[in-house]
C-alpha cells in the first residue's frame, strides 16, 4: 500500500495524490484524446451519450451524494437547459454565450425552487421534486410559442468561433466540445470537495444540527448546492439538446429523472467516479442487450426477435441487483478490489462496513 | 467579567416546564457546571444557548447583548462552540474534514473563489489546517486524522467532537456531557484537557456532566438543577452537599427537611 509521506498542507488538496494517480488520469485523457481515431462514428456517438449523462450525473451528485436530498426532478432542470440553449440561439445569441447562460438560467431555477422547498427532507423532498418534473412537462407543452409545445424544438449546429459543430455532420469536433466541458466542470466537482464549500454541503449531509452549531447556515448552504447541481445539469441539458438534434416535452420526462438517480447509486453516491461509472453502465446496457438480441437471432437464425419491454426489465433487474448487494455502487466495488490487493493478504471482509450509528439527537423542531 | 448570561430563562414544551426562572452567569475564564438528574433540562439550557430553542420567557445575552435574534448558525460566530450528549459529528467525512468544518465561522471566500479555488482560497486552506494541526496535537489525534468518523470507536469520537469544537476557536465551549460512555483512564485525560482548555488557551467552559468526580476536580462554580428549576450554585463542594440536591438525587432522608 502506497503511504504518501506529507511534508505540506497542498498534499491534502492538491488534485492528485501521488504520482501513481497522476499517470493513471493521465493515461485515460490520453485514450480519451485517441479515441476518435480507435473507434467508429457510431460508437463515438455512444461515448458522447454516456459523457453527458455523467455530466447530468454529475449535477445530480452535488445534490443527492454531497449534500444529502434526493431529487426525482432533474429531468426538469436538463429540460430548463436544454429549452434555455436552443431558445436563446434560435434569438441570435452564440453559442458560447448561450450555453453557460443556460447553465446559469437552470441554477437560478434550482435555486427559485429551492426556497420553497428548504425545509423538506428525504421523501418529502423527493415528492416536491417529482411533481415539479411532472409540472414543467406539462408547462412545456402548454407554452406553445416558445417552446414549440408537442412537436417540440430543432436544436441548431453550434457555431463556436466560426467552428460549425454538429452531432451528426462533424461527430469528433461534437466530442471534443463535450469532453472539454466535461473535463471543466469535472475539476470544478474536484474544487467544490477540497474547499470549504463542499464540506459545508457534506456536513449539511451527515448532521443538520451539528452543521448548524459550527456556523453553517442550512438555508443558504442549500439554496447553493441546490444552483450549482442544477446548474450543471442544465448544461447536460443543453448538451443533450444539441445531441438529440429534435426534442419535445417526452425527451425529459419523469423517467429520465429516476434513471438519473438510479445511475449515481449504481455508480456509487458522493464520489465523481460514482457518476462516470453510473452512466457507463446506463449507457452500455442497452447497447450490450442490442447486440445480445442480434446475436441470440443470428444464432437461433429465427430472424430478429421483438420482446417489448426486454431493454428495460433488463436494466431494471441489473438496478435491483445492484441495490441488492452493492447498494454503495460500482465505485465501492471497486474500493473494496484495490484494498484487497493493497492489503493483501490482510484485507478483512467487514473492512468497508460502516459501524452501527449511536443514538442521534433527534431533530430538534 | 460577564460572558454569558441566563437571565430566568423559562422553556415550556405544552404544558412541560423543561426550564423554569433560570438565571445564572458565567465569568471569563471559569469552568461552570450544570448538575441534575436525568430530564432536569440541563442539555435544554445548552440547545437555548445554541438558539435551537427560543425561551418563552428571559433573555440570553452574550457580553451584555441579547442573543435572541440570532439563528443558529450564527451562535457559533460569536465564540460559542458546543459538543452534543450523543455524539452529532459527520461520519462519512475523515477527522481532519470534521475539524475544518469547525473552521467554518472563519470561512470569509464565496462560492465563485471556491469553485475556481483560486490561490486566495488555498491560502486560506493553509491557515485553516494549520489552525486544525494545532488542535490534533493538543488532543494526540493523529493517529486518527485521515480517517472515517464512522469507523472510530466511541471514546475517540468523544476526542473528535471536542477537537471539532476546540478548532472553531472558541471563547466559551459548551460540553454536553463529555465525559459520558468513558472509561476512568480517558476520564482522566478528559480533566487534564479541560484544565488545559482553561489555563493554556484561556477558554471558558460551560458543561454539563453527571460525573461528580470530574466536576469537583475541574469546575468553579456548580449549578444544580432539578425538575427545570435551579437548587443551588456554588462551589463543588458547596453544592455536594447542600440538602437540596442531595433530596433531589436520592430522596428526602427520613426526619430531614429538604
Amino acid at each position: 500500500m502506497r503511504t504518501v509521506f506529507k511534508t505540506s498542507y497542498d498534499a491534502d488538496i492538491r488534485l492528485f495524490k501521488h504520482g501513481g494517480e497522476a499517470f493513471w488520469y493521465g493515461l485515460l485523457a490520453l485514450i480519451m484524446l485517441g479515441l476518435p481515431t480507435l473507434i467508429s462514428e457510431y460508437f463515438l456517438g455512444e461515448v458522447i451519450n454516456v459523457l453527458i449523462w455523467a455530466l447530468a450525473g454529475l449535477g445530480l451528485m452535488v445534490l443527492t451524494g454531497q449534500t444529502g436530498h434526493a431529487s426525482l426532478g432533474h429531468s426538469a432542470f436538463l429540460a430548463l437547459g436544454c429549452y434555455a440553449n436552443v431558445i436563446l440561439q434560435n434569438h441570435g445569441v452564440p453559442f458560447p454565450v448561450a450555453f453557460p447562460l443556460s447553465g446559469l438560467i437552470a441554477g437560478i431555477g434550482g435555486v427559485l425552487f429551492a426556497l420553497p422547498t428548504l425545509r423538506l427532507h428525504g421523501i418529502y423532498l423527493a415528492i416536491a421534486t417529482l411533481a415539479l418534473a411532472v409540472l414543467v412537462e406539462d408547462i412545456i407543452v402548454l407554452a406553445e410559442p416558445i417552446t414549440g409545445g408537442v412537436i417540440g424544438l430543432n436544436a441548431p449546429s453550434i457555431n463556436l468561433f466560426g467552428l460549425e459543430i454538429d452531432r451528426y455532420l462533424n461527430t469528433t469536433a461534437f466530442y471534443f466540445l463535450t469532453l472539454g466541458i466535461v473535463v471543466i466542470i469535472v475539476l470544478i466537482y474536484r474544487n467544490m470537495l477540497r474547499s470549504p464549500l463542499g464540506r459545508s454541503f457534506a456536513a449539511i449531509r451527515d448532521s443538520e444540527i451539528s452543521a448548524q452549531a459550527m456556523g453553517v447556515n442550512l438555508a443558504v448552504t442549500k439554496a447553493k448546492a441546490f444552483g450549482l447541481s442544477c446548474a450543471i445539469t442544465g448544461l447536460a441539458g443543453a448538451l443533450i439538446g444539441h445531441f438529440v438534434g429534435t426534442f419535445n416535452h417526452e425527451t425529459f420526462n419523469i423517467v429520465i429523472s429516476i434513471q438519473l438517480l438510479l445511475m449515481i447509486v449504481v455508480g456509487g453516491l458522493g464520489s465523481i467516479h460514482g457518476a462516470f461509472l453510473g452512466a457507463i453502465v446506463i449507457g452500455v446496457i442497452p447497447v450490450a442487450i442490442a447486440f445480445l438480441r442480434d446475436f441470440v437471432s443470428s444464432v437461433t437464425g429465427s430472424g430478429t426477435i421483438v420482446i417489448p419491454g426486454l431493454e428495460s426489465g433488463l436494466l431494471g433487474a441489473i438496478l435491483v441487483f445492484f441495490i441488492l448487494f452493492e447498494p454503495l455502487g460500482l465505485y465501492a466495488r471497486w474500493l473494496k478490489i484495490r484494498t484487497y490487493f493493497q492489503l493483501f493478504p490482510f484485507y478483512r471482509r467487514d473492512m468497508f462496513r460502516r459501524q452501527k450509528t449511536y443514538l442521534k439527537t433527534e431533530r430538534l423542531r | 467579567m460577564s460572558l454569558l448570561e441566563l437571565q430566568g430563562v423559562t422553556l415550556r414544551f405544552g404544558g412541560l416546564v423543561a426550564v423554569n426562572k433560570v438565571s445564572f452567569s458565567v465569568t471569563e475564564g471559569e469552568v461552570f457546571a450544570i448538575v441534575g438528574p436525568n430530564g432536569a433540562g440541563k442539555s435544554t439550557i445548552f440547545n437555548l444557548i445554541s438558539r435551537f430553542y427560543t425561551p418563552a420567557e428571559g433573555d440570553i445575552r452574550w457580553q451584555g447583548k441579547s442573543i435572541l435574534g440570532l439563528q443558529p448558525s450564527e451562535v457559533p460566530s460569536l465564540g460559542i462552540a458546543r459538543t452534543f450528549q450523543n455524539i452529532e459529528l459527520f461520519e462519512r467525512m475523515t477527522v481532519l474534514d470534521n475539524m475544518l468544518i469547525g473552521r467554518h465561522r472563519h470561512v470569509r471566500s464565496s462560492i465563485a473563489a471556491d469553485l475556481l479555488f483560486t490561490p486566495f482560497v488555498r491560502r486560506e486552506e493553509f491557515r485553516h489546517r494549520e489552525a486544525v494541526e494545532h488542535v490534533i496535537d493538543f488532543l494526540d489525534l493523529q493517529p486518527y486524522r485521515d480517517k472515517h468518523v464512522g469507523g472510530l470507536p466511541y471514546g475517540v469520537r468523544k476526542v473528535v467532537e471536542l477537537a471539532r469544537a476546540l478548532s472553531t476557536q472558541p471563547k466559551l465551549l459548551l460540553l454536553d456531557e463529555p465525559a459520558s460512555g468513558l472509561s476512568v483512564e480517558e476520564t482522566q485525560d478528559l480533566a487534564f484537557w479541560i484544565e488545559d482548555i482553561k489555563k493554556q488557551m484561556g477558554i471558558t467552559i460551560l458543561m454539563v456532566e453527571h460525573d461528580m468526580k470530574l466536576v469537583s476536580a475541574v469546575s468553579d462554580r456548580v449549578l444544580a438543577l432539578a425538575d427545570g428549576k435551579p437548587l443551588a450554585l456554588a462551589s463543588p463542594k458547596e453544592v455536594m452537599a447542600h440538602p437540596a440536591v442531595i433530596a433531589a438525587y436520592l430522596g428526602k432522608p427520613q426526619g430531614a427537611a429538604a
